[in-house]
């Protein structure tokens, strides 16, 4: 529909301005107090004139939170997390879509509901089960008797324990298993013909080679989509990096803003090199998004598939 | 090269049966055209044989080797689809080199086996394409190149033609005659459209209703059609039928009034016996409508075709196509007259659908023809 009326023409451009200053004011507000010393970034109100001390900030704010160490847990912490999404995601997805089993209705359910269960909702089983991972299994030897036979007949206890806290491996697991890629992947699954699987099983392809030469390259513009989307989210994780690490070499650069910020108790309210730590800790989603753009575009506009 | 032998194979999606029973005997060689309406089970027979559907009960052998529990892969068919089912995001070279990789095939041999195979198709200078980049005409090449470079015993094409124009159509036709020819591999070519079947198949099997209604040569087949649904299925324009009944050795009548000649053959346990008469609108005579034994009918309109004309008639409500090469005009409500040769009349049990047929075999059940 192509409708040409100049007002509400100049009225939706008005919105569309409008929401895009209310969305780029805070970070031109970050960039402009980053770029200040102590007594311009307190000034109220702060004058939105760039001050001279950018760089002074950055290299304050990079040494006070130990960035260099940081910034490398958050990138293997949303690495992983993305790699391991995508990887379930694909595979379960496959599963679903292109398996006839008897269950198959009952896993697409179950991984359905997880959807509706959050992190932040199931947090503190999901902190018991990181503190033992082999908990469940524990249980389960309790529950039938088998521990208390053992028990009886050897004389040994068993007593399973796998501390997850305060490892990488803590920090990724419990962020991969949601649904929301499985679901991408599916819708994506079901738009595949059926021709295509037919004649791959009758060039003589198997299951596995089937996903990994022919499903996996043609999902590649939904794969890096979902990976910009998720290393986003991963980056951005708040929650879950604090409850599971106590030893700061495994904290990650966005729990270290936190620290960043000035309290009342005392210590000086220097915003400016705070906001420097924002400006650092922007970069690396902000360049995935940049690049990652750039492919996906590419994808669309190819015109296979 | 291989023969297949299809004995009692079934097919039925839950309780829904739509393949009942079919026996067929493909000898080594033979391009086979499975022919039949959309829904009439043609196109499961198809993949039952290559695999792609399980087979509920009854056998296929390949080769004397039976099949059932084979993967797809393990029977030796290569398969042409519809909407050839290349893979997007290879190129040319690589859709066709596909199955000797998954196969293990060194690259240097694949390669030179991919342009052997290309230069047979005519793809050489596409080999680095990807199927987007392709007419529609290439991509069957490709599909085809596919299915060769497998060197299957036998060749599967599931309405390999249908998403082509028609020139196209009638081009790849030839080809994939010619290159059967030249592969001599047992073929199974399943379309919904006549001329295709007519043309490319030395055996032709017609279905509906997930049986098989005839299996014959295809001339066999339009000369005598085993059954009603095989006569107003194959030719164009569609065969005529008249309702009626044999009055007497050598006379059908509509009703009491309206009767004409036919063989006299058609007398003892066929007398007093309603039928169905059908005549081909090719084997219609016009003739002028005071003849003695002329059907008297009025001109309904006229199609021309080029060649020819088809005169849609109308006699006494019924309406009666007639196929004809004359010059002659017609007008709407023009009154002309029909005569039917007794030889090119067919007659068919009114409830059964099964042909009539005096003093001719029965036809024979499974009627084979081999390869020239």
């Amino acid at each position: 529909m192509i409708e040409r009326t100049p007002v509400l023409n100049a009225l939706t451009h008005l919105i569309l301005i409008t929401g895009l200053v209310l969305v780029l004011l805070p970070f031109v507000i970050v960039l402009v107090a980053a770029t200040k010393d102590l007594q311009g970034v307190n000034q109220v109100p702060m004058s939105l004139i760039p001050g001279r001390h950018l760089g002074e900030n950055l290299a304050a704010a990079w040494d006070r939170a130990d960035f260099g160490l940081k910034l490398v847990n958050s990138l293997v912490v949303a690495a992983g997390v993305t790699a391991g999404k995508i990887v379930l995601a694909a595979l379960s997805a496959f599963s679903i879509v292109f398996f006839r089993y008897r269950a198959r209705m009952l896993v697409f359910w179950l991984i359905f509901t997880t959807l509706m269960l959050p992190l932040e909702v199931r947090i503190v089983p999901t902190y018991a089960i990181a503190a033992n991972a082999l908990a469940p299994l524990q249980s389960v030897l309790d529950l039938t008797g088998l521990s208390d036979a053992v028990a009886w007949a050897t004389d040994i206890q068993i007593h399973l324990e796998w501390n997850l806290l305060n490892s990488y491996t803590g920090l990724i697991l419990p962020l991969i298993a949601t649904a929301t890629g499985t679901f991408l992947y599916r819708q994506f699954f079901l738009t595949v013909p059926d021709e295509l699987l037919e004649a791959s099983k009758m060039d003589g392809a198997g299951a596995m080679r089937f996903f990994v030469e022919i499903l996996v390259p043609l999902s590649r513009t939904n794969m890096l989509a979902l990976a910009a989307i998720l290393f986003v989210y991963s980056w951005n994780q708040y929650l879950w990096p604090l409850l599971v690490t106590t030893d700061q070499s495994f904290s990650t650069a966005v729990m270290q803003l936190k620290r960043m910020i000035p309290t009342f108790q005392g210590g000086l309210p220097d915003w400016n090199v705070a906001m420097a730590a924002t400006l650092i800790v922007m970069v690396p989603p902000l360049l995935v998004v940049a690049l990652m753009q750039r492919w996906f575009v590419r994808g669309l506009i190819a015109t296979e598939k | 090269m291989a023969h297949i032998a299809i004995r009692g194979v079934r097919k039925s999606y839950g309780k829904t049966p739509v393949v009942h029973g079919v026996d067929l005997d493909l000898p080594s060689g033979t391009f086979a055209v499975i022919l039949g309406p959309s829904g009439c089970g043609k196109s499961t027979l198809l993949r039952m044989i290559a695999g792609l559907e399980e087979i509920t009960a009854g056998e296929i052998a390949i080769g004397g080797r039976a099949v059932n529990r084979l993967e797809p892969r393990e029977r030796g068919c290569a398969m042409v689809f519809q909407n050839y089912a290349l893979y997007p995001h290879m190129t040319v070279a690589q859709n066709m080199g596909y199955a000797l990789k998954v196969a293990g095939v060194p690259k240097a041999e694949r390669m030179a086996k991919v342009r052997e195979v290309a230069k047979l198709v005519g793809l050489e200078d596409f080999l680095d394409r990807k199927p987007a980049a392709l007419s529609g005409g290439q991509r069957q090449r490709v599909a085809m190149g596919r299915a060769i470079i497998r060197e299957p015993q036998v060749f599967l094409f599931d309405e390999p033609l249908s998403n082509l124009d028609a020139k196209l159509r009638v081009q790849m036709r030839v080809e994939i005659r010619r290159l059967h020819r030249r592969l001599g591999a047992t073929s199974v070519f399943v379309t919904h459209d006549q001329v295709e079947a007519m043309t490319l198949a030395d055996v032709l099997i017609v279905m509906n209703k997930g049986v098989v209604e005839q299996i014959g040569r295809p001339a066999e087949i339009y000369n005598h059609p085993r059954t009603r649904f095989v006569g107003s299925f194959i030719g164009s324009p569609a065969m005529n039928f008249i309702e009626g009944r044999i009055f007497a050795p050598g006379l059908f009548g509509f009703d009491e009034t309206k009767q004409i000649a036919i063989d006299p053959a058609y007398g003892g346990r066929f007398v007093e016996r309603s039928a169905a008469l059908g005549i081909r609108p090719e084997a219609v005579e016009i003739v002028p409508v005071d003849l003695p034994d002329a059907l008297a009918a009025t001109v309904d309109f006229v199609e021309e075709l080029g060649a020819g004309r088809v005169v849609h008639t109308d006699i006494d409500g019924l309406s009666f196509a007639v196929a004809t090469g004359g010059e002659a005009e017609f007008t709407p409500g023009q009154p002309i007259g029909l005569r039917l040769p007794p030889s090119q009349l067919h007659f068919f049990d009114p409830h059964t659908g099964l042909r009539l047929d005096a003093g001719l075999p029965a036809e024979p059940r499974l009627a084979v023809a081999t390869a020239a």
